[in-house]
């Protein structure tokens, strides 16, 4: 995976809040292998009308070439699958603003590229405001920090290491594998603690 | 003296291959636990050509997709595939496998206790969110991403920040008709689906301790909708009693050192939280979901909310689910009609909750057809033994084999649009039972009240003069 340090590109907006993983990716599509592609799947039914022809009037179907998507509390929360990242960055979101994200969610976004911007409540209403016509261009910043919407500047919040991580592109298994003796040593220390290792069927 | 430590600190520190400066640490995962959803998984493995680093500790389990109906073969070569696939895989890599026809089958959550595999003092993952259950032991047990699970079969070990720790305590004595289910849709409610965001939640007080294993599993479970990717309660007597003689738990004099080992995992009675919420047992009433986040639920006695007369940031949200639930606002809740019911889940599948509905069932009729799916092969074959496959067959509803079933239909177990179903499972999320369905949570009584009046209904009146 390759490392970045910004973004720029259309933001667009999608003001829901609880946006679960069950929306944006439903489980009937999971089984598709990855090599074929997850964009297709984003939003599925939540973009379709109850007819289930596309809505033309959301966001996601008015501007497909959006990068960053400006969303409400709690989003990515429930389902821990990483399916739902795969749909976003195979549709070529690569940064979501909110509040506040599911922790799995996050931690799943980072491993594949994709910005958690976290931003404060007044900020996102801010940017709900600046973006009130549907669509702006913008650009995020590892670097600063920063996320530059219609010309409107916010701060956002995101860990060092998954700051380092988003900048290098990082593999955390090639990173782990440096570090072998200190769980082959650790491993030693545990094997004749009660419990740590299974019993085994019964004899 | 050194300082007062909560229970996430001593499993935490137990963990700790290493911690570098920028305070991630390095953690050894003690089970690991795989199911068919772990495919992306696996391929990223074979990709790089990488065996599972600990075959010992790693236990496959066929639960997502599992047909309830096993007679004859799977008909959708789609669902048959991730079958195949994990069946694949697990040979491949020399993992037991609990497949279709094993005896000790069932949802990977009810499985893990079930077999002794789940312990105190244990860190263990899985690709799923809901593992969260395991911390019912005194266990550090957390739901991870396909990339994670990745790491984890290559390493054994996972990279993780420390959570912040918060405590939820609830003392005093849950009235009858009111289960764990009610506590933890309860806190949701209060402090929202992203009340515990960021953190890991320590259960305590007397109501808790009061808990079987099976109450404390279902809070713990629950403990991801409220926000918070962990949920624990330090062990005591009754997790002790659980485990004695389960097959892969400590035996002989391993097993009394590793009691004395469990006994010492708590929090100091003076440790500091991050965040300490209490609640009163007494004051926990029934309660049912009425929107599409676990956080939009409200007494079985309350009304259906007006937007309007909400906090300002829930009205947008409200209006929307309450269009999509087909709710009026301000009609009582109670007497809403459902179509169905589904009694199951790694929420609310295990032997308690069957127990727990088939009180209600007893000498009853259903209105709406329902399934009852329960959490393993294990617990259903206790459940026959106990006779309360045929309360639920008497009643009209269909009892089937185990598995994830219709809590995310991934099996071909859906809701269909428009229909509305009172659910024992964990999420109420648009399109989660079957596109355009509509999913009422509530605990396993309050399902079996609503099968047997066709409505949403406090399940406590119908208990009376019942053996509960």
């Amino acid at each position: 995976m390759a490392g970045w340090s910004e973004q720029r590109g259309k933001a667009i907006l999608l003001p829901m809040a609880n946006i679960d993983t069950d929306q944006l990716i439903p489980a009937r599509f999971m089984s598709t292998p990855r090599a074929e592609g997850y964009g297709r799947f984003l939003l599925h039914d939540v973009r379709r009308t109850s007819e289930g022809e596309m809505d033309p009037e959301f966001p996601l179907n008015a501007h497909p070439d959006a990068c960053i998507l400006v969303t409400g509390r709690n989003f990515g929360s429930g389902s821990s699958r990483e399916a739902a990242v795969y749909a976003l960055v195979d549709a070529g979101i690569r940064v979501v603003v909110a509040p506040s994200f599911g922790d799995i969610f996050a931690g799943n976004a980072v491993n594949n590229g994709l910005l958690p911007a976290r931003v404060s409540e007044a900020d996102a209403k801010l940017l709900t405001k600046t973006l009130s016509s549907g669509v702006g261009t913008g650009v995020a910043d590892l670097a600063s920090r920063l996320l530059l919407i219609r010309g409107v500047s916010v701060p956002f919040q995101l860990d060092d290491v998954w700051r380092t991580k988003l900048l290098n592109g990082w593999d955390d298994i090639d990173l782990t594998r440096h570090h072998s003796a200190e769980i082959a040593a650790y491993r030693g220390r545990i094997l004749s603690e009660p419990g740590r290792f299974p019993a085994g069927d019964a004899p | 003296m050194s300082a007062p430590l909560t229970l996430l600190d001593r499993l935490w520190s137990m963990h700790e291959v290493l911690c570098r400066e920028d305070g991630s640490a390095l953690l050894w995962v003690d089970r690991h636990l795989v199911h068919e959803g772990s495919h992306h998984a696996f391929a990223r493995l074979a990709e790089r050509g990488l065996p599972v680093a600990e075959p010992g500790l790693t236990f496959a389990v066929v639960d997502h997709y599992a047909p309830t109906r096993r007679a004859g073969p799977i008909a959708d070569p789609a669902i048959a595939r991730m079958i195949e696939t994990l069946r694949g895989n697990a040979a491949r890599h020399g993992l037991r496998l609990f497949d279709l026809d094993d005896p000790d089958q069932g949802i990977v959550h009810v499985v893990g206790p079930e077999q002794g595999l789940t312990l105190p003092g244990l860190l263990i993952t899985c690709g799923d969110s809901h593992t969260s259950t395991h911390g019912a032991f005194g266990a550090l047990a957390f739901g991870i991403g396909a990339t994670e699970v990745a790491h984890v079969l290559a390493t054994q070990t996972i990279w993780q920040r420390k959570p912040q720790a918060m405590r939820i305590t609830v003392d005093g004595a849950l009235p009858a008709g009111v289960s764990a289910k009610d506590i933890a849709l309860n806190w949701i409610a209060r402090l929202g689906a992203d009340g515990a965001q960021g953190h890991a939640v320590e259960y305590a007080g007397s109501a808790i301790r009061s808990l079987s294993m099976e109450g404390r599993m279902t809070l713990c479970n629950l403990t991801i909708e409220g926000g918070g990717r962990m949920g624990m309660v330090a062990p005591d007597e009754v997790s002790f009693a659980y485990l004695r003689n389960r097959s892969q738990a400590p035996r002989g004099g391993d097993w009394h050192k590793a009691l004395d080992n469990w006994q010492a995992l708590a929090s100091d009675a003076d440790a500091m939280f991050d965040r300490d919420v209490a609640l009163l047992a007494e004051e926990i009433a029934p309660i049912v979901t009425w929107g599409t986040s676990p956080e939009q639920a409200l007494p079985i006695d309350a009304s259906v909310p007006i937007p309007d007369t909400l906090p300002p940031a829930k009205v947008q949200a409200a209006r929307a689910a309450l269009d999509y639930m087909g709710l009026v606002p301000g009609r009582s809740l109670a007497g809403t009609p459902v179509d169905q019911v589904f009694i199951g889940s790694c929420t609310n599948g295990r032997i308690e909750d069957l127990r727990a509905a088939a009180a209600v069932l007893a000498g009853r009729r259903a209105r709406v057809p329902g399934l009852v799916s329960p959490g393993s092969a294990r617990v259903k074959a206790q459940a026959e033994e106990e006779g309360l496959d045929r309360v639920f067959t008497e009643a009209g509803l269909d009892w089937v084999a185990s598995g994830c079933s219709m809590c995310v239909g991934m099996n071909g177990d859906l809701v269909a649009a428009g229909k509305r179903c009172a659910s024992s499972t964990n999420r109420n999320f648009r399109g989660r039972q079957g596109k355009g369905a509509r999913t009422h949570l509530m605990s396993p009584a309050m399902v079996a009240a609503a099968a047997v009046t066709g409505t949403l209904c406090d399940v406590r009146p119908m208990l009376r003069g019942r053996p509960v």
